[in-house]
This record gives structure tokens, C-alpha cells and sequence, in this order.
């Protein structure tokens, strides 16, 4: 009974943590990872820093090195408040998605969770980074520390000749339009930092090749064309330019003609930052339900193997616990679903439904209910799900009811909620199609795209928004992001709210409208 | 292989510079914070180094997001405790509840809530922004009482002691060369071979010739060495110094307050506010200058800044045994011929009865001629404000003071009755002069 008497296996005793015991306990817990677990990663790169250096790090969006701009001044004065406040305390671990896998530990932590977020961020977040097939397709885990090195030295030497005040408002502008500024389906190409720096000379050269003063000069267009040719041009426009284009900063990027060929690149850095945190937001209940899957699992077998004793456990047991902690929706410290909670939950559901299913998880998971392989069916939907349709796929009734989830409709006219469905037979499919949509960012963010664009003419940029449910934008941020397009594009931009199905017009706004 | 790195060593602030970006872009929005805050709250607060926190909003970075206030959603929440399919919920009213947590409500709250803490250097640089002291160097600069002596080239005449020796012997040696005065080693030189020749045992008829001709070049060499000397006086220069007028800076403020019965808790608060923000304001601006805390019931006594502020008396009030004292140190200490007076008085308007023609005649006889800029502040009851702040009417002082007023450009007065008014006030009594004003 008492087998744990023997403590000659013990990797670390004091809570204390020095070079020595992280190696060793790096090493015990990358035998369970990748022996037992399978678990496949970038190599690890693992950096203490200090709690100033984090704060650092959480106002440059988790990036070891980002380029020069106030919002990130203003990031770090907010975090840093509430940090000197003791509103919050600092994160134990940051994981950059790099090859090297780059994880930050704090100094402050103790050696049991130095061993926990080791597990957790440099083999849970690095696995999901290396195999999810959002991070393969649209984020160059490669390039991307080279890529931000380049982006911080190009601002820096465009501060430099172009000054401040003619570099940050082009950084503004990019920065609001920051979510509209991804791919969401068709991948962008990838380029090598040398590349990338080529490519840089050769837009300057060929701009300085091709610039003629002549083209000024063109004569107008006469305005008497009959309607066919008109639509039939407006056809023929979208084709070329590719409309509509869900990707504003690119369409402004490509087509802009008031902008500098340096400006261009700055749109260029900023949108491919936005693109590569896409995935990390589609993201969110997988990754962190990975993460703490693999921490959870890897200190239990650390501990079952004798190499912690019964102390670190429950000290990793503690702040595990607190992690996955899912306060009810009318408790005071409730502030959504904890994608932790939720993650982790789903994980060990589908580790219960591979080896112990009861008769309605065959029902409801024929494909995979009491096949016995629960890493071989975790790892498949760690590499190939984001939240949506992880959640559609696997949430299981059983934890439906372990949460008690229900629905709640809100119409906005109506001055109560309606609860749609509850934890119960006709509520499950609901629930977990709510759940599941309510994690699609594409749903979920206003869906804006450029439609038109009158060249000839008055260059005015035409976007559309398509309303969804009724859920217009926000009057006072659009009209000052719009105000950014403007600035961005040089003419007119108009904005039209179509809802969805019926194509009927909700709103119409225009730059010219705006007092400046 | 793991690569463990220890990255604690490295530099900290690297968000050093984007902050200083932050704080310049909000400094608009940061000033109106500032300002409200002390107008209103405790003023010694600022003084006590404490850092404040300021709500920002002018540093939006906005994006098209969603309207919380329209269209259907829904939502999924844990924690179903009795509800039924078709139950209602009474929404919450405004403040939010378990919908509105949903997701974004950390968002909201970043964008309305944000708050952080400045240093009070920080402070009370943006607080003091664009206040200067009126004409803090004299006008009559031309005048020109002090000098001092600056370097300025150099001349062939002065004082041994400022004998510019690098640029003496410069000249000593262009003239050595010019005038081919011999070299001591030249001379050296030939001594040696005269010595050789000399002693020579049997000197030959060539020797002896050669000696006598070295003999004769020597002579000639020495001659020449003592015509042309090694320094002569025409060689000699010395700095040169010129009298340069210097700005009388020396700058000594009077602080003034009615300390008697009549000035209330409420009255004595408004005014060392007044002097609060006074002090804090010339501590900051100026290295040098000397402040005089002047505090008065029926007499009048020089005090430190301490009990000027803290510490009570009770009795009479005549106003004029101020402005006496205040006539005294300036005899005594303050010469207004080396020194920039300013006065600040604060009071509530109250005095003996005929005092207050007293203290016109000290003011425009005497005090005025001497000092530079002279504030009166009043301190009104919250009622009379509306009555009394645009007319003319008020109190014996005020009435007498407005005579002065007439006569001296660089006399002020102004009311103030409650905390609010006196940044405002202290802003118009302090706000940056156009150059032409300080010609007047």
C-alpha cells in the first residue's frame, strides 16, 4: 500500500529551483511526453525572466520583440497598474509559437510549478503549435522572430527618415483595422526574411522605375456611357481586383495610390502579425484544454513513477485547480466560460468516453466510444479542430450536464432573456451548436468586405457589412475607424450595413459624412 | 536538448519608450484630468509625493466592433440551477449582468476603467505646463546694476596675473625663428670643438686657425643670443576680460494671509490652497529665489512655512501691519535694487475700519514702487460669489484695492469662493505674458 516510502527517485525536494533540477525534471517530464504521450514538438527553448520582464512581455502581445507604438506604452501602464495594484497577478508562463518553441518561466515560481508550467506550456502549447492544422497552414513558426526583428528595424529606420508624427498614424490606422486585416480562407504565401527583404527593394525600385509624370496627363473619361457598359465595367473591376475582399489592410495595401511605397509596408507588418495570432484566437479552449490535459496527465504519471512527492503534487493540484475553476453564471467572480475549464473538461471527457463509455456516449461517438486509444483520438483532434468544430464534434451530454449549460436568447427589444434549451434530451444538440458557433470568430466579428472601388471616377471605396441577426456596429467606433480608412485610402469610403437574407439596407454612412 | 536561458540579467524597461509614447499622445487628455483633480481634491496631496491614478479615454483605439445594444444573440452559461425550457429572466437594468459578462465585458472595461498611476514629477509638470511668473527678469535690465567679467579675447596689456602664457610664448617662438636667434646647442656645439682644438698638444697651423675662427663665431652667436631675447615684452599677452551686465534674477516672494477670527476654517483652507499651489509652483520654477511667509491678525509676524500653514492665532484684524512688516524686510533684506519682489496676499476682505485707506497709501506710495507684481486674492462666501463676482461692490478692501488697481498695471486682484476657482484663477494670475506686455 504504502509504495512511496522510497524517495531515491525524487527529482527535486525543496521548493527551491536551481539549473540542475530543471534539467533533470525537463528531461523526466520530455520521456513522458514523448515516450507515453506521443506527443510531437519544436525543439525547446526555455528563458527565466523576472517579473518586470513579463509585463514587458505581455504589453508587446506575448512577442519577445515588437516594433515601436504608444498602444503598447498603453498596454503596459494598464497591466503594470494592476500589477502594482495586486488586482491581478502575472501570468507563471508565456509560449510564443516559434521554431524553437520559446517559453518564458518566472523566477518566482517554485520548483513544483516550474515542473507544472513546463509541462503545460514547452510540451502541452508546443505540441498543439506544431501539429494543429491552423498553426501549419497560416502561422511560419520558423519565420516569425526573424520576421518581427525585421518589422521593429524597418518602423524604426521609417521613424527615422519619415519622423514620428508621419509613421504612427499610419500604424493607427493599420492597428483599427487590425480584424479585418486576416485571410480567413486562402492562405497567404509564405516568404523567407531574406526574401521578404528583397521583395521590400524590389516594390522601392520598381516604384521609382515605373513612376512617370506623364500618367497624370490622362484624359478623363467621358461620362456619357450607357448602363450595359457600366455594369458590365463594374463586373469586369470586381474580377480584376478580386472582389469582394474580405482582407481590408490588403485590398488597401495593393491598391491605395496615395500611399508610399513605406507605408505599404508597414500595413504589410501589421497584417501579417493579425494574421499570425488568427489561429492562436480560433483557438483558445483547444489549446489551453491541451495544455492542461498534458500538464494533468504528465505530473500524475511523474508522481505514480515516484519522481514527485506527495507535497509538489498537491502544490501542483492547488494552482491546477484554480486554473480550471468554473464559477456558476450568477456567482460574483463569474466572467464567462473558463476556456481552461472547458478545455480541460472536454479533454479528460474524450480520455472517458475512449476507455469507459457508457451506452449514450456510443450513441452519441460511434466513431470513437470505447476504442481504447485516447492519446491516438486526442492527438487526431488536437491536430484537427479549432474550438467550432471541436466543440460541435465532442461536446459530450454528459458534460453538458456536469456544467449544467443552458441557452439564453436575447433579443434586445425584449426587456427579459428566454432560456432556449437546458441540459436536457432536446437541449443537448442545441446548446452544443450555441456553444460551438458563439467560439467562431468569422460569426462572431462583423463581417466587413470592400465590394467596390470606382477607379475611374472618384476612387470612392465602397465596404459592405453584412448584419447578421441584427447586430449593427457600435456608431461611435465606426465612425473613428472609418476616419482611419479614409486616411488609409486618401478618398472617399462609405460603409453599408446589408442584413443578411434579405439584403435589405439597415444603415449608410460615409467618410464625407464625418466631421473630421 | 533543452536550452535553458537565464534572461534576468537582461534589460528591463523595454516598454520604457512606448510608454513615454502613451503618456505624450494622452497629455491633453491627462492636463484636464490633472487640473480638475487638484481644483477639486486636497491640494497637499500633490505635494506629499503621492502618485495618482487618471481615467483615459482619449487614447481609444477604436475597430469596428459589434453594438452591444442591438440584435438577437445567445448565449450559453454554466451553472443551470432551476430554469426550464421557456423560462424568462428579467434583464438586468443598466450596469450589465450575466449576459453582458459574456465574453466581452473585460474589453469594456479596459476602455472605460483604465486607470493608472503617474509619478508626481510627472504631475506636476503637466499641472504647471504653461504658467511663468510675470516678468520674472527686471524690466530695467538697462540699468545694468550687477556685472560680470567674461572672457574675451586678448590684449597687450593687464595685469600680471592673466598673462595668457601658451599664447605669449606662441609669439616668443614665431619671433625666435624669425630673428634666427642661435640654439644653445649650436652654441654647445662649437664650445665642445673649440675645447677639442684647445687641447690639441702641438696644435698644427690649420688648427689653430679654425680655432680662432670658432672662437670668432662664438662670440658673434652670443652677441646675437643677447640682442635678441628669449621673451621680450612685445611677446607678453594678456586675457582679456569684458564686463558683461547680468540679469538680476534674485527673486523673493511674499506670501501675505489674514489669519484673525474672521477668516473661517473654510476661508483659511481656500487660502493656503491658494499658497499651496503658489509655493509648489515657485519651488518648481525657480532654483533661486526666497519666499517670505507673512501671516497677520492685528500685528503682523514673519513666520516659517510651517506654521504659516498649520498653526493658528486668533485676534483683530488690520491689514496694513502686513504690508508694514512687508515694507520692513524688504528695507532690511531685500534691497529692490538686487531683488525681484512679488507679493501674493490673501484675505477675506475684512479690516479695521480705516485701515483700508492706510493700506492704499503703503501700497501706492511705497510697495508698489518696489515690487514687480502684486496678487490680491478674496476669499468669498459661497453666497456672495454670485453677488459680488462681477461687480464692483464688496468689502472696504476690496473697494480701496481697486483704487490701486487703476494706478498699477502690475497690481491684481481677483475673488475666489470655493476650491474649484482657484486653478483658474491662479492660471490667469500666472499664464505665460505675451512679449509686448513686458515692456509695460
Amino acid at each position: 500500500m504504502n509504495k512511496r516510502a522510497d524517495t531515491s527517485n525524487l527529482l527535486f525536494q525543496s521548493s527551491e529551483w536551481n539549473f540542475n533540477t530543471l534539467y533533470r525534471t525537463y528531461d523526466a517530464i520530455k520521456e513522458i511526453a514523448i515516450d507515453e504521450l506521443g506527443l510531437d514538438v519544436y525543439p525547446n527553448q526555455l528563458e527565466i525572466i523576472s517579473s518586470e520582464q513579463m509585463l514587458d512581455a505581455y504589453s508587446s502581445n506575448g512577442m519577445p520583440l515588437i516594433y515601436r507604438h504608444w498602444s503598447f506604452g498603453k498596454h503596459f501602464v494598464y497591466e503594470e497598474h494592476h500589477y502594482r495594484k495586486g488586482h491581478r497577478g502575472l501570468a507563471y508562463e508565456l509560449v510564443i509559437n516559434s521554431n524553437p518553441c520559446i517559453t518564458y518561466l518566472m523566477e518566482e515560481n517554485t520548483m513544483s510549478m516550474q515542473t507544472l508550467v513546463t509541462a503545460h506550456a514547452a510540451f502541452g502549447h508546443n505540441h498543439f503549435f506544431k501539429n494543429n492544422y491552423l498553426f501549419k497552414q497560416w502561422t511560419d513558426a520558423d519565420a516569425i522572430l526573424n520576421y518581427m526583428e525585421f518589422a521593429k528595424g524597418y518602423i524604426a529606420r521609417c521613424e527615422e527618415k519619415y519622423g514620428l508624427a508621419a509613421v504612427e498614424p499610419i500604424i493607427d490606422a493599420a492597428h483599427a483595422l487590425m480584424e479585418q486585416a486576416v485571410f480567413r480562407y486562402n492562405r497567404p504565401p509564405r516568404n523567407s526574411p531574406l526574401k521578404e527583404r528583397e521583395r521590400v527593394r524590389d516594390r522601392l525600385e520598381y516604384e521609382e522605375r515605373a513612376f512617370s509624370d506623364l500618367w497624370r496627363t490622362l484624359p478623363q473619361r467621358k461620362a456619357d456611357e450607357d448602363p450595359t457598359e457600366t455594369e458590365r465595367d463594374l463586373s469586369e473591376r470586381k474580377k480584376t481586383l478580386n472582389l469582394p475582399e474580405e482582407n481590408l489592410l490588403y485590398f488597401i495595401e495593393k491598391n491605395s495610390i496615395i500611399l508610399e511605397p513605406w507605408q505599404r509596408e508597414i500595413l504589410r507588418i501589421v497584417r501579417v502579425v493579425a494574421q499570425y495570432f488568427y489561429p492562436q484566437r480560433q483557438t483558445k479552449v483547444m489549446n489551453e484544454g491541451c495544455a492542461t490535459f498534458v500538464h494533468y496527465t504528465i505530473m500524475n504519471m511523474m508522481f505514480d513513477k515516484g519522481q514527485l512527492s506527495e507535497g509538489n503534487l498537491l502544490e501542483m493540484l492547488h494552482s491546477h485547480s484554480n486554473v480550471v475553476f468554473q464559477p456558476g453564471f450568477d456567482d460574483p467572480r463569474f466572467s464567462g466560460l473558463n476556456p481552461y475549464a472547458l478545455g480541460f473538461a472536454m479533454m479528460q471527457d474524450i480520455e472517458r468516453i475512449c476507455t469507459k463509455p457508457t451506452a449514450e456516449d456510443r450513441d452519441w461517438f460511434p466513431e470513437f466510444a470505447g476504442n481504447g486509444d485516447w492519446r491516438g483520438t486526442l492527438l487526431d483532434a488536437w491536430a484537427n479542430h479549432r474550438d467550432e468544430s471541436f466543440i460541435l464534434q465532442y461536446l459530450s451530454p454528459a458534460l453538458i450536464r456536469k456544467f449544467r449549460l443552458f441557452a439564453l436568447e436575447d433579443e434586445t427589444k425584449e426587456n427579459h432573456y428566454r432560456v432556449a434549451s437546458i441540459h436536457n434530451e432536446r437541449g443537448y444538440e442545441r446548446i452544443r451548436s450555441t456553444l460551438a458557433r458563439s467560439y467562431d470568430i468569422g460569426v462572431n466579428q462583423p463581417n466587413i468586405q470592400v465590394v467596390d472601388v470606382d477607379f475611374r471616377g472618384n476612387r470612392h471605396l465602397h465596404l459592405q457589412h453584412t448584419v447578421r441577426d441584427g447586430i449593427v456596429l457600435d456608431e461611435h467606433t465606426r465612425s473613428a475607424t472609418l476616419r482611419h480608412v479614409r486616411r488609409l485610402w486618401g478618398y472617399d469610403v462609405s460603409l453599408v450595413g446589408v442584413e443578411a437574407g434579405s439584403e435589405k439596407t439597415l444603415y449608410e454612412t460615409s467618410s464625407s459624412k464625418l466631421a473630421e | 536538448m533543452p536550452n535553458f536561458i537565464d534572461r534576468r540579467l537582461n534589460p528591463k524597461d523595454k516598454s520604457l519608450s512606448n510608454r513615454q509614447r502613451f503618456l505624450r499622445r494622452a497629455r491633453v487628455e491627462l492636463k484636464r484630468v490633472i487640473n480638475e483633480k487638484i481644483s477639486t481634491e486636497k491640494i497637499t496631496d500633490v505635494d506629499a509625493g503621492h502618485a495618482i491614478s487618471l481615467p483615459v479615454s482619449g487614447t481609444s483605439e477604436p475597430s469596428f466592433s459589434p453594438d452591444r445594444g442591438t440584435g438577437r444573440r445567445e448565449y450559453v452559461l454554466p451553472g443551470n440551477r432551476e430554469f426550464v425550457l421557456g423560462d424568462r429572466l428579467p434583464k438586468p437594468g443598466a450596469g450589465g449582468g450575466a449576459g453582458a459578462g459574456k465574453g466581452g465585458a473585460a474589453d469594456i472595461e479596459l476602455e472605460d476603467d483604465f486607470r493608472f498611476v503617474l509619478s508626481r514629477e510627472e504631475v506636476l509638470d503637466l499641472f504647471f505646463e504653461d504658467l511663468e511668473l510675470p516678468d520674472m527678469v527686471k524690466s530695467s535690465l538697462k540699468e545694468a546694476i550687477a556685472f560680470k567679467p567674461r572672457r574675451a579675447g586678448f590684449t597687450t596689456a593687464g595685469a600680471p596675473t592673466n598673462i595668457n602664457v601658451g599664447r605669449s610664448m606662441r609669439n616668443s617662438f614665431g619671433r625666435r625663428i624669425a630673428l634666427r636667434r642661435p640654439k644653445q646647442a649650436d652654441l654647445d656645439a662649437i664650445a665642445d670643438e673649440i675645447a677639442v682644438l684647445e687641447a690639441e698638444a702641438k696644435p698644427s697651423a690649420v688648427s689653430s686657425e679654425r680655432l680662432a675662427g670658432l672662437r670668432r663665431d662664438l662670440e658673434v652667436l652670443q652677441r646675437r643670443r643677447k640682442l635678441v631675447a628669449y621673451i621680450d615684452p612685445v611677446d607678453i599677452r594678456f586675457n582679456r576680460f569684458e564686463p558683461m551686465p547680468v540679469p538680476n534674477a534674485n527673486a523673493v516672494m511674499f506670501c501675505l494671509m489674514d489669519v484673525s477670527g474672521s477668516m473661517g476654517e473654510r476661508e483659511k483652507d481656500l487660502a493656503k490652497r491658494f499658497f499651496v499651489l503658489l509655493h509648489l509652483f515657485l519651488k518648481r520654477r525657480y532654483e533661486r529665489i526666497d519666499i517670505v511667509f507673512i501671516r497677520h491678525t492685528h500685528q503682523a509676524h514673519e513666520v516659517d512655512e510651517e506654521t504659516f500653514f498649520h498653526s493658528t492665532q486668533s485676534g483683530g484684524t488690520v491689514v496694513s501691519t502686513a504690508l508694514e512688516e512687508m515694507r520692513h524686510i524688504i528695507e532690511e533684506r531685500y534691497p529692490s535694487r538686487d531683488w525681484n519682489i512679488y507679493a501674493a496676499q490673501a484675505s477675506d476682505g475684512d479690516n479695521l475700519t480705516g485701515d483700508s485707506e492706510n493700506c492704499v497709501n503703503l501700497l501706492n506710495n511705497e510697495l508698489m514702487k518696489l515690487c514687480q507684481y502684486y496678487a490680491y486674492v478674496e476669499i468669498l462666501d459661497e453666497r456672495e460669489s454670485a453677488i459680488f463676482r462681477s461687480t464692483d461692490n464688496g468689502t472696504s478692501l476690496w473697494r480701496s484695492y481697486r483704487l490701486v488697481g487703476k494706478n498699477w498695471r502690475n497690481f491684481q486682484m481677483t475673488r475666489i469662493a470655493k476650491p474649484g476657482d482657484i486653478y483658474p484663477v491662479f492660471h490667469q494670475l500666472f499664464a505665460k505674458q505675451p512679449k509686448t506686455a513686458k515692456s509695460g
